[in-house]
């Protein structure tokens, strides 16, 4: 790797749009994400957060637009991609996590066989080495080695979060979109897979697009913030920048809707 | 024929070449699952109404039928099914699995060594192995056509982590000539070896999931396992108690509620042959053949 191919982005996105009929579910987004960036997008319920990451996670197709992806082959546009290889980056450099660890986990599977899913997707045929990876991999989440037998209905919400987020890093992804990681959980273990979550993106150099509502969650864990407003960037920059100097209108009143303790 | 309301073998010449084509198609994609547009049998779901439908396609007037079910030729779905095609065909039929040259089976593959002159043709009450993994047919079928297979392992991955071993033992998945995976339906595992490399023609077809697929002869089929927990093809550690033969796959019959049982060939034809060529098991005794 020369120092050109480190200055790259990672994903590049440039005038996405999507539409839902005659309304806008995001219009004209256009953003670099460098590797090792963590981006936070937020914005109200409604304001085409979630539409936006799931156009770039390939959930959705939009209507125009272009997600280039840095690819071992080079540079791609992800919506010109044929299925196959879209759906193969999903399960190898891509993981998405869900805001409901339900949408992403197989409730009926054990813990270890839902991390066991993507080493098996592409490839893993040794049982012996599945296991010892899940094992590890439960460890790094904190999710006690006893109970990598047990199904995911029998772990509380916190922990089926984390038996998430092991799930998607267990194959070494690059990009990995969050969706609302922390929604639903109760503050103290937000507070706890915050850490964690931070722990695992500096240790692995993830590059991160986390998508949510909550301020603090952008603050702790974000380099670069960008603010959505009825499908359209109101505007972006570093967090701390946007968090403290809020320019527009919109983010003044989101940074001072937050309730002080 | 003529004194009878139905065609030869109950089906319509059009419905016939319809399945025909479906079977085809099957033959040329091995494992693959065709849709055809299954009909109403005289004969309720589960009972055997897609494998009925690929005989009655199948069938010439020349034809010597065989119909088991769990390996006999008299059970109930056997012996109707029989039945049913000697009053709608008018067919010869038989239960010697060498004489037979179509069989139709449900739930086992015969022991004696099938030839290239035979069809087998399967009873299949779910041709999806995916079902219970991904219950969305529409994602499974994107998963058949993209050749992700992972989540077929993660049901065998389950299998260990809870039992210690890979429990499923039947409907076994398969990899057919290493492209789909498919369920060989409910046969033993203890048959899934015999699926590969048969000389006869091996036909699939479920009725009310309206799906027929095939092996053609000789086709290559891998039992699916991992490199450290390899497949195993299982029976109960017997002997047969009426012929003796150690190598069949086994019923377990309760004789008595006192904990008394025996072992006995689930293979009725195969079983009896033996006990005709004079081979005896633990309880069975050679006069009983001799009054066969």
């Amino acid at each position: 790797m020369n120092a050109m191919t480190e200055t790259r982005p990672l994903l590049s996105v440039r005038n996405l749009t999507k539409r839902y009929g005659p309304r806008i579910g995001c219009a004209d987004v256009s953003f670099n994400l460098y590797p090792g960036e963590v981006l936070g997008i937020v914005g109200e319920s409604g304001s085409g957060k979630s539409t936006l990451l799931s156009c770039l996670a390939g959930h959705q197709t939009p209507d125009t637009g272009e997600v280039i992806f840095q690819t071992a082959q080079g540079p791609r546009d992800v919506l010109q991609m044929a299925e196959p290889d879209r759906r193969r980056l999903g399960r190898t450099d891509w993981a998405f996590v869900h805001q409901n660890p339900r949408d992403g986990l197989r409730m009926g599977v054990t813990a270890g066989g839902n991390v066991g899913e993507r080493l098996m997707a592409v490839g893993a045929r040794h049982y012996g080495d599945i296991r010892e990876k899940a094992t590890d991999w439960l460890g790094r989440v904190e999710i006690a080695a006893d109970r990598i037998d047990d199904r995911p209905r029998q772990f509380s919400g916190g922990m089926q979060q984390r038996l998430q987020i092991a799930r998607n890093l267990v194959t070494g992804p690059r990009l990995v979109f969050m969706d609302e990681p922390t929604g639903g959980l109760d503050v103290s273990v937000q507070a706890r897979l915050l850490d964690l979550l931070r722990g695992l993106v500096r240790d692995l150099g993830l590059s991160v697009i986390i998508v949510t509502h909550d301020l603090a969650v952008v603050r702790l864990l974000a380099h670069r913030l960008m603010v959505m407003k009825s499908g359209h960037v109101v505007e972006q920059g570093l967090t701390d920048q946007v968090l403290d100097d809020p320019q527009h209108g919109y983010t003044q009143l989101l940074v001072s809707s937050i309730l002080q303790v | 024929m003529t004194d009878q309301a139905y065609n030869f073998a109950y089906l319509d010449e059009q419905t016939k070449r319809m399945i025909r084509r479906a079977i085809l198609k099957g033959v040329a994609v091995p494992g693959y699952q065709v849709p055809f547009a299954s009909r109403e049998m005289p004969m309720p779901y589960g009972w055997g109404t897609g494998g009925v439908q690929v005989t009655a396609a199948c069938l010439m007037p020349e034809d010597v039928l065989k119909v088991i079910d769990q390996g006999a030729d008299d059970t109930t779905n056997a012996v109707s099914i029989r039945k049913f095609f000697q009053r709608t065909a008018e067919v010869a039929t038989t239960e010697a699995t060498a004489e037979a040259t179509v069989i139709q089976t449900r739930h086992r593959i015969p022991e004696a060594a099938l030839t290239k002159d035979q069809i087998l043709v399967y009873q299949v009450p779910i041709p999806e192995p995916l079902r219970f993994l991904e219950p969305r047919e529409t994602e499974t079928r994107k998963m058949h056509s993209l050749e992700e297979y992972g989540l077929m392992h993660v049901k065998l991955y389950e299998d260990i982590a809870r039992h210690g071993a890979i429990a499923t033992s039947y409907a076994y998945p398969v990899k057919v000539e290493g492209r789909y995976v498919m369920d060989p339906s409910p046969i033993p595992k203890f048959d899934n070896p015999k699926l590969s490399n048969s000389p006869a023609l091996q036909l699939f077809g479920a009725g009310r999931e309206q799906r027929i697929y095939a092996l053609p002869p000789f086709t290559h089929v891998v039992s699916l396992d991992f490199d450290d927990h390899p497949f195993e093809p299982s029976k109960a550690p017997h002997d047969c108690d009426l012929c003796g033969a150690s190598e069949s796959y086994l019923d377990e019959v309760i004789t008595d509620d006192h904990g008394g049982r025996m072992f006995v060939c689930s293979d009725t034809d195969f079983c009896r042959t033996r006990r005709e060529a004079g081979h005896v098991g633990r309880l069975g005794t050679p006069s009983q053949e001799a009054a066969e």
